[in-house]
């Protein structure tokens, strides 16, 4: 295989066992929010597994490259896929929102390596993320800033905030995810807070947009790994909530559903 | 403050401390920027800016932003002072400073400009008077409220050096230096300014030159009261408190709401602590429009209200 095509496969198997592992994090704490972990897992394993430059023996390593999970709630997303870069052993997974865990139910970069925020509360990544792309453009320096906001959690005025500065400063190193599954807690984001036209809006505000289908590794890896140009890039990864579990793609209700012990099996079995 | 009348000689606007000292502090360490939301006037910060336009960072009005900004800056190994005006910098921005500062364990220095009153004129919006009081619970965050321009830099100096969240208040306020000889900053510990037996007066910020001057005017009377400095409402000075207490009867002065900030401190440790009668001058909820003078004395805030104040509650104990 080329390494490309190795990469692709990493990528793809290491996908799988976020969302095997995540679930049943889910499943053994009834706790979670899984139709998010779904939605963004192929993010997450793109980026750590094909695009971005860190050393899990090092993590706050001056020029590795930074992902901030802006959507804190899917921290079966976010865990599992610290985990399988090598931040940490897989045995603390199983401690997942116990009592006193490093694994909260929103992450603390204090618990953890290779968290750079403790986020929860909704439109905090992409300043913060803002932010570290202004250090690195002061400094010249070459790392990159991803950060991964809900669809929804767009509604936060914070965001625009960010996205006007950014577009303003022209911060090329800083590229934002947003995954685009369409639903927020409640209902759709169209019918909540109409979302669309939001590739315009991101131009607008001085961003190179793409869109992409954010469960397909490969466009994932192309506009991931593209080197930087001349301006933020958005990335807009059209997503199905609940990805990869038939009864749960497309369900709000999957926004923190948890499964029971049929259920848990049924995903199982598909998750394969 | 178009309006404020003259200030006494000698009286000092900390804003310009802050200004020179950024500039020094910059000039020392590459690392050190600033944050601000169009507030580089309001901030004093024309000549730093000109000097380090790329370490001036200007998000324009965005709060929020401006405060995730300072957290990534920390995360990009700067040293962020985020400026503005302390109403919008604490208010606005308040979410952003529990969790990607305080929780999130960043160094950032927060420098709420103009707090308390200083906008008088321009009423409740723009007062800051509840900053202490939203900030106090988040223990990650070293509270200091200068006296006068000397303990402005000495503070800043400081923030500099420490590695976490400072939230610091500048003073637009022209206030004197306190006469008290060698002085030495050293955060979480208060400055005696008046010895005094019969009662103690905790003062910070611009009130403490008129808790001085409310203690001499009680001496010529007869009545011996002390004075403290305190400086840093958090970690509060633990030691002064217990000698305030001893001496039976504290009143606290802030250029604040009496609610939840040096008041509100005081008031808990002694209740838990050392229980002892406290009286509380500051301000007690939104307040009119009128200059910072009309203000200051309509709340007691003058070597006489305080004095008098003193007074009645002497003879409460």
């Amino acid at each position: 295989m080329t390494d490309r095509s190795n990469t692709v496969a990493t990528i793809r198997d290491n996908a799988l066992w976020m969302r095997r592992k995540a679930f049943t994090m889910v499943y053994n704490k009834q706790l979670g929010h899984p139709g998010g972990d779904f939605s963004s897992i192929d993010v997450l394993a793109t980026l750590f597994f094909g695009v971005m430059r860190f050393d899990p023996a090092n993590p706050r390593k001056a020029d590795r490259d930074r992902f901030v999970m802006s959507k804190g709630h899917a921290t079966g997303a976010l865990y599992t896929g610290l985990c399988k870069a090598g931040f940490y052993p897989e045995e603390l997974l199983e401690t997942y929102m116990g009592p006193g865990s490093r694994l909260n139910g929103h992450p603390n970069r204090q618990y953890l390596p290779g968290v750079e925020a403790n986020t929860g509360p909704l439109g905090h990544g992409l300043p913060i993320a803002t932010g570290i792309a202004i250090a690195g453009q002061i400094d010249g320096a070459s790392y990159r800033t991803f950060v991964l906001t809900g669809d929804g959690e767009l509604q936060e005025g914070s965001n625009w905030e960010a996205a006007m500065t950014a577009g303003h400063r022209h911060l090329s190193h800083l590229t934002v995810i947003v995954d685009r599954n369409r639903l927020q807690q409640g209902q759709g984001t169209e019918e909540t807070s109409r979302l669309d036209p939001l590739p315009e809006k991101w131009q607008a505000f001085g961003w190179d947009v793409f869109e992409v289908d954010g469960h397909n590794h490969e466009s994932l890896l192309d506009v991931l790994g593209a080197a930087p140009g001349d301006k933020p890039r958005c990335v807009i990864a059209n997503t199905v909530k609940g990805k990869g579990v038939s009864f749960m793609e497309n369900q709000a209700k999957w926004h923190h559903g948890v499964p029971d012990a049929e259920q848990f099996a049924q995903a199982m079995e598909e998750l394969v | 403050m178009a309006h404020a009348a003259p200030s006494p000689a000698g009286y000092k606007d900390c804003r310009n401390i802050w200004a020179s000292t950024l500039e020094k502090l910059a000039e020392e360490d590459p690392r050190i920027v600033v944050v601000v939301n169009d507030s580089i006037g309001s901030s004093k910060l024309n000549a730093f800016a000109s000097r380090f336009p790329e370490r001036t960072v200007n998000v324009g009005i965005a709060e929020q932003l401006m405060v995730g900004v300072g957290a990534g800056l920390a995360n990009g190994g700067k040293i962020p002072f985020v400026s503005a005006a302390a109403c919008f910098l604490t208010g606005r921005a308040l979410e952003q400073i529990k969790a990607d500062v305080a929780y999130s364990g960043y160094n950032v220095k927060l420098v709420g400009q103009s707090p308390g009153i200083a906008y008088g004129e321009l009423g409740a919006t723009h007062h800051s008077i509840e900053d202490l009081a939203w900030l106090r619970p988040m223990q990650q965050i070293a509270i200091v409220v200068p006296a006068d321009s000397w303990e402005t830099e000495q503070a800043l100096r400081w923030a500099a050096t420490y590695d976490g969240p400072v939230f610091i208040r500048v003073s637009r306020m022209p206030v004197p230096d306190l006469d008290i000889p060698n002085r030495v900053f050293e955060p979480g510990k208060s400055e005696l300014v008046r010895e005094g037996s019969e009662a103690t007066i905790i003062a910070n910020g611009t009130t403490v030159h008129l808790a001085a001057a409310a203690a001499d005017l009680l001496a010529q009377e007869g009545l011996s009261v002390r004075v403290v400095n305190m400086a840093t409402v958090h970690p509060i000075d633990e030691t002064a408190l217990e000698a305030a207490a001893r001496t039976g009867l504290i009143l606290t002065v802030e250029e604040a709401s009496i609610r939840g900030g040096l008041g509100g401190a005081v008031a808990e440790w002694t209740a838990e602590n050392h229980p002892v009668r406290v009286e509380r001058i500051g301000f007690d909820g939104f307040r009119s429009t009128g200059s910072v003078d009309y203000l200051f004395e309509q709340a007691g805030l003058s070597a006489e209200g305080i004095a008098a104040r003193v007074r009645g509650a002497v003879g409460r104990k």
